[in-house]
């Protein structure tokens, strides 16, 4: 099914956690902040959020800045 | 060596119940590689080091988290807002920010103007009272305009942020007299942001007796990073001294250093 991440539309696994979408991106879940459909999704409750159909995933980080 | 910090009697800057013996903040941006970066770091002295929330790149091709660099144990990660223009986006940025899991406080920017990234004070001061209820430490870039300050310290900012000049111009400090005026009107700490271009107008901007100073580009974009932000970390102490020290009042007419008697006739 399709998500998009970022701003790009991505086909993932049906059923699949917020934790499996980082483990697919090979990104590490303590690097970086997770947003589902506009909420913040703390570290601990990753693998309990499965994604559905057309959800929008925001995956952001530090970068340098002023 | 004797050093000024040595001479001077100063309190360390206290900003929402942290404490810095340093009081030159600096950003993380533009710079021409991470070496270099971490490098300017070092010699600025710095404590607070400022960083922006963006996208992970999917591909990873290319630029990673400026974590790999900064050990957030050995410096204060300061996240900010900045690209944001709503208050509802730099509402959204900051809670993304705090939940890197870091610390509380928030650069809160809300931008008005493309052209001179001007604040947008009306969307500043919303974002402020929204982010100061969720307990958020926040520093407010701001203009130099004294009442906007004002405001922004009675909806509970734990510093105000005037800028010098706008975000990476390097003009300086074009209002000395608006920048000592919110100085000595407001009790939370007042740190200039933005504008400064080299080493003198840090110090002249230390000067007004502001609590700190952050910068970015002045130092990311000399020519030699490392050595300006050196220069930065010396102008700011030297600046905050000649505060303390006070410096003698302006004259239109001269007066002879050396003594206008016994000169021979």
């Amino acid at each position: 099914m399709d998500v998009v991440i970022n701003g790009e539309r991505r086909k993932v696994t049906s059923g699949t956690s917020l934790l499996d979408v980082l483990g697919e991106l090979k990104l590490d879940p303590r690097a970086v902040v997770v947003e589902h459909n506009r909420r913040i999704v703390r570290r601990p409750a990753l693998g309990d959020v499965k994604v559905k159909e057309g959800d929008a995933i925001e995956l952001v980080h530090f970068v340098g800045g002023g | 060596m004797t050093t000024a910090v040595e001479i001077i009697r100063d309190e360390p800057l206290t900003i929402g119940g942290r404490t810095f013996q340093s009081r030159l903040m600096v950003g993380t941006g533009k710079y021409p590689d991470m070496d270099t970066m971490v490098r300017a770091i070092e010699a600025s002295g710095a404590e607070v080091v400022t960083v922006a929330v963006r996208r992970v790149n999917l591909d990873r091709s290319k630029e990673s988290s400026v974590l790999h660099f900064l050990d957030p144990t050995k410096i204060f990660l300061l996240a900010n807002t900045a690209g944001c223009y709503t208050a509802a986006d730099a509402i959204r940025y900051a809670r993304l920010a705090r939940e890197a899991g870091f610390n509380d406080f928030v650069k809160l920017e809300v931008i008005g103007d493309e052209e001179t990234l001007l604040p947008d004070v009306a969307g500043l001061l919303e974002a402020a009272k929204v982010l100061v209820q969720e307990g958020f430490k926040v520093l407010a870039y701001t203009n130099e305009d004294l009442v906007t300050a004002l405001r922004l310290e009675d909806a509970g900012c734990a510093a105000v942020m005037p800028l010098a000049s706008p975000i990476g111009s390097g003009l300086g400090l074009l209002n000395p007299f608006s920048v000592r005026t919110i100085k000595r009107r407001l009790h939370v700490p007042v740190i200039v942001d933005a504008g400064v271009g080299t080493a003198s107008d840090a110090c002249v901007t230390m000067e007004q007796g502001v609590d700190g100073i952050l910068m970015n580009t002045a130092i990311a974009a000399a020519q030699d990073p490392v050595a300006m932000a050196s220069a930065m970390r010396l102008a700011t102490i030297a600046g905050r001294a000649a505060f303390l020290a006070g410096r003698m009042p302006r004259r239109e007419v001269a007066m002879p250093s050396s003594p206008t008697r016994g000169m021979l006739d």
